[in-house]
């Protein structure tokens, strides 16, 4: 990725993007829907991204990238926001992945409608504020890693821009395998979320730290949860930390907060255990 | 090969012939048996192409797309609903500058629920960029298939071509069938395919001025496709001897009537052309095969033009059309929508009780 | 004119499943076979067994334009005699020929025992007697074709028993 794209300052999807395409290297071929990283690609016929890069369709990007996958053996990476991976898109998704396409599918996830100014999506959390969800959403995140990981694919990440590393890491070790792969990278978004645009690494550390955001893989069927979630799995800080930094939660009642933490509770569990 | 077959079929061995690279195609009926013919002939290894039998014909469209955008020859096909569902990616295919090569079983639209001829399916999607052609035996849609892919990878066309042919009444009619041995086809060399030695982008966000451009550029690219359209109908009558036209003509020199249809119901037409003429009615046939871009059309007679097909308040889509490039009245006659039958009988009767202008509706008005 | 001064239009009245389409089908291979034209057109949508169905077949010298439903036919084939009501008489022409497949003669009709055939050489599904490929020879017997050319094209696609089947309809039938 080259310097100079039009992303907002403090966009943790773009640089998540940087650190993907580093690992990917010269020899893939990116597929974006549209949102955010698709917007601040440039403008034709300029782009800020060095490799070759195929636009389609909202719902189009793991179809389009069974298309692409079958005509080359270089890397095939669908890059795509969590609206076009949980919600529109996911049919087409979960056929790929059902087929077992060779191609690495990322989805980053700043928790809505980005591009479109916030409204709510599958993957916004319970509580939040979005433009179509004035009161808080009413509803738990959709579990798109469960979704994913019942295809049974060979490699399943979750990872966050606020750990390049791992980041790293995941999108090289999941171009090791054959088949599809899934990384799901939480990337906050200093608009969407409404915190100020040079706390972005500090908010996605602080999902880490406070388990709203669970770092972990599962490499061939078997889950192991990553280092930075790892080392502080029993000692979370208060999940109010998390939420008072980020206007979307502001008014959020005591019984809301409850309520996310039995869920996140749960999920962790269902993780450890797994 | 000298065969019965049935329109599907046809399709199916002409896909065989063209030799594509790509196929993603998710069933419906009436198209189902081409996907099941081709996915016959992949396994017994035939075909070589890959066959990926997605979930959905947005998807089917889609995969279509990228492996056209890696410059692959690719091949989908549908009907009806399917063909609806990928109205998204029609209009994409079209603005991407692909060379996708469809074939839709034209098909009724529910509610309720119809699985019979209707052209409504197509023709609702003839602003989508796409070239459109319509054929009206098994012969034709074989022959029909091959050029498509010969005019749509011409490098002063590529815009991706759609080949209708009526559900059951062509798909699963058999007829005898022609067809050639192996490809004549050059390999497809697509100048923007995607390629990591030299990157660049597709399908970015473009600015007012160059969005207008690029539209522009495929607006004359489907012009041209005409001439292009004329070249590949030559060199299918050299190798074949089948002659085809974007309108095809039968005894309308003299006609003082001439009745305008696609598909199957213009030859049924011809038909009643011969009856009428036996009575001393000088009537012609206009067939039109090619649909987009819509082809001169110039006769001196009385227009009767047949549509299966209707855009509610606009009338019959083929007489829009016709009285758009003729300017000349033309007497409407909606028939055969959800396949109703129309037998040549009919056809010399609407004829004889037609007026120098105006709709009807037939079997009902 | 129509396709041709010899055009021959046959209608097949049959039950879903009994393989009506696949008549009308190997019929116009069998016309093919011998250098003329024909076309097979089934009149079916969503495929339901046992309900009345029909297909349609035309044989020409010449090449053969329509493709609407058969209303007038020359030949009514009917699989199942229970099927017998007006609709499978509906538009017969004047000289034309209706052929059932009945155990028992019935006035009028040139009547074929095809059940009784297939049963014997084993063409049976679902304990229904597959009489399609027999009652073909019934038409061969009307000359529309050969009985050589659809015991060909009956071979093409099935096993020799149900050539078998057509040639002892058409050894059956007394003109």
């Amino acid at each position: 990725m080259l310097r100079g794209n039009s992303a907002c300052p403090g966009c943790q999807a773009n640089l998540a993007l940087r650190h993907v395409l580093r690992a990917c290297g010269a020899d893939t071929i990116l597929i974006l829907t549209p949102g955010c990283s698709a917007a601040c690609q440039g403008i034709y016929p300029d782009t800020c991204i060095n490799v070759p890069v195929l636009n389609t369709a909202f719902a189009a990007g793991a179809s389009t990238a069974i298309g692409v996958a079958a005509s080359t053996d270089s890397n095939v990476v669908v890059y795509a926001g969590d609206g076009a991976t949980a919600d529109i898109g996911l049919a087409s998704l979960s056929f790929a992945l059902e087929y077992n396409t060779d191609f690495l599918y990322i989805c980053y996830d700043n928790e809505a409608y980005g591009n479109t100014g916030a409204q709510r999506s599958g993957t916004t959390p319970y509580g939040a504020r979005t433009t179509t969800t004035p009161g808080g959403k009413r509803q738990h995140k959709k579990d798109i890693d469960s979704i994913v990981c019942a295809h049974q694919i060979p490699y399943m990440a979750t990872a966050a821009a606020a750990y390049p590393d791992d980041l790293y890491r995941k999108v090289k070790k999941a171009l090791s395998y054959k088949g599809s792969k899934f990384i799901h990278v939480l990337t906050p978004c200093p608009t969407l979320w409404g915190f100020p645009q040079e706390k972005s690494a500090y908010i996605g550390k602080l999902a880490i730290k406070t388990g709203a955001w669970v770092l972990y893989e599962k490499d061939s069927g078997k889950i192991s949860i990553s280092l930075w979630s790892k080392n502080i799995l029993d000692k979370y800080l208060p999940l109010e930390d998390y939420l008072k930094a980020q206007s979307r939660f502001s008014g959020i009642s005591d019984k809301d907060i409850l309520e996310l933490k039995r869920n996140m509770n749960e999920s962790v569990k269902r993780l450890v255990q797994e | 090969m000298k065969l019965i077959a049935t329109g599907n079929e046809a399709v199916a061995y002409a896909v065989l012939d063209a030799s594509p690279d790509f196929i993603a195609a998710y069933p419906i009926t009436p198209q189902t048996t081409i996907v099941e013919a081709l996915a016959k002939f992949k396994e017994s290894g035939k075909l070589k192409a890959t066959y990926i039998p997605v979930e959905s014909e947005h998807s089917a469209l889609s995969a279509c797309i990228g492996a056209g955008s890696m410059g692959k020859r690719t091949f989908t096909a549908t009907s009806s609903q399917g063909l609806l569902y990928m109205a998204e990616m029609l209009h994409w295919a079209s603005n991407a500058r692909l060379p996708i090569v469809m074939a839709n079983v034209n098909r009724a639209l529910a509610p309720g629920w119809n699985l019979w001829a209707d052209l409504s399916d197509s023709l609702s999607q003839r602003d989508a960029g796409w070239l459109q052609l319509y054929v009206s035996t098994v012969q034709e849609a074989y022959d029909t298939i091959l050029m498509a892919y010969r005019i749509s990878e011409d490098p002063n066309v590529l815009l991706p071509v759609m080949v209708n042919l009526e559900g059951f009444v062509l798909s699963h009619s058999a007829q005898p069938l022609e067809t050639l041995e192996g490809c004549y086809l050059e390999p497809l060399d697509l100048p923007h395919r995607l390629d990591t030695g030299t990157p660049h982008t597709l399908g970015n966000v473009a600015s007012p001025n160059d969005y207008f451009k690029l539209r522009r550029d495929a607006e004359n690219a489907a012009r041209k496709s005409a001439k292009v359209t004329r070249k590949a109908e030559k060199e299918l009558f050299e190798l074949t001897g089948r002659a085809y036209r974007p309108v095809m003509e039968y005894r309308c020199d003299d006609a003082d009537v001439i009745i305008a249809a696609m598909g199957v119901f213009a030859r049924e037409a011809e038909a009643a052309c011969d009856i009428l003429r036996d009575k001393g009615v000088k009537v012609g046939v206009a067939r039109v095969r090619q649909f987009r871009p819509f082809p001169e059309f110039d006769f001196d007679g009385r227009l009767i033009v047949i549509d299966r097909d209707y855009s509610y308040g606009c009338g019959g889509i083929l007489a829009q059309e016709i009285r758009a490039r003729t300017g000349k009245p033309v007497y409407s006659v909606i028939a055969g929508l959800g396949g109703q039958d129309m037998t040549y009988k009919d056809f010399v009767k609407i004829v004889i009780e037609s007026r120098e202008e105006g709709e009807r509706w037939w079997g009902i008005d | 004119m129509r396709g041709g001064g010899e055009l021959i239009e046959i209608r097949f009245h049959a039950r879903g499943g009994q393989g009506a389409v696949t008549a009308a089908r190997l019929l116009a291979q069998a016309a093919f076979m011998e250098g003329k034209h024909s076309t097979a057109i089934p009149f079916f949508g969503a495929e339901r067994r046992g309900a009345p169905v029909v297909s349609f077949c035309r044989v020409s010298d010449e090449p053969i334009k329509i493709s609407s439903a058969v209303c007038e036919p020359d030949f009514v084939v009917v699989f199942d005699a229970r099927l017998i009501n007006a609709d499978v008489i509906k538009g017969l022409k004047k000289d034309g020929t209706v052929i059932i497949n009945s155990q028992v003669k019935v006035n009028g009709f040139i009547s074929v025992d095809a059940s009784g055939i297939a049963r014997s050489l084993g063409l049976v599904r679902d304990n229904i007697p597959m009489v399609n490929t027999a009652m073909l020879g019934a038409l061969a017997r009307f000359e529309i074709v050969s009985l050589k050319s659809v015991k060909s094209a009956i071979k093409e696609t099935f096993d020799e028993r149900n050539a078998i089947a057509a040639e002892q309809v058409y050894r059956e039938i007394i003109l």
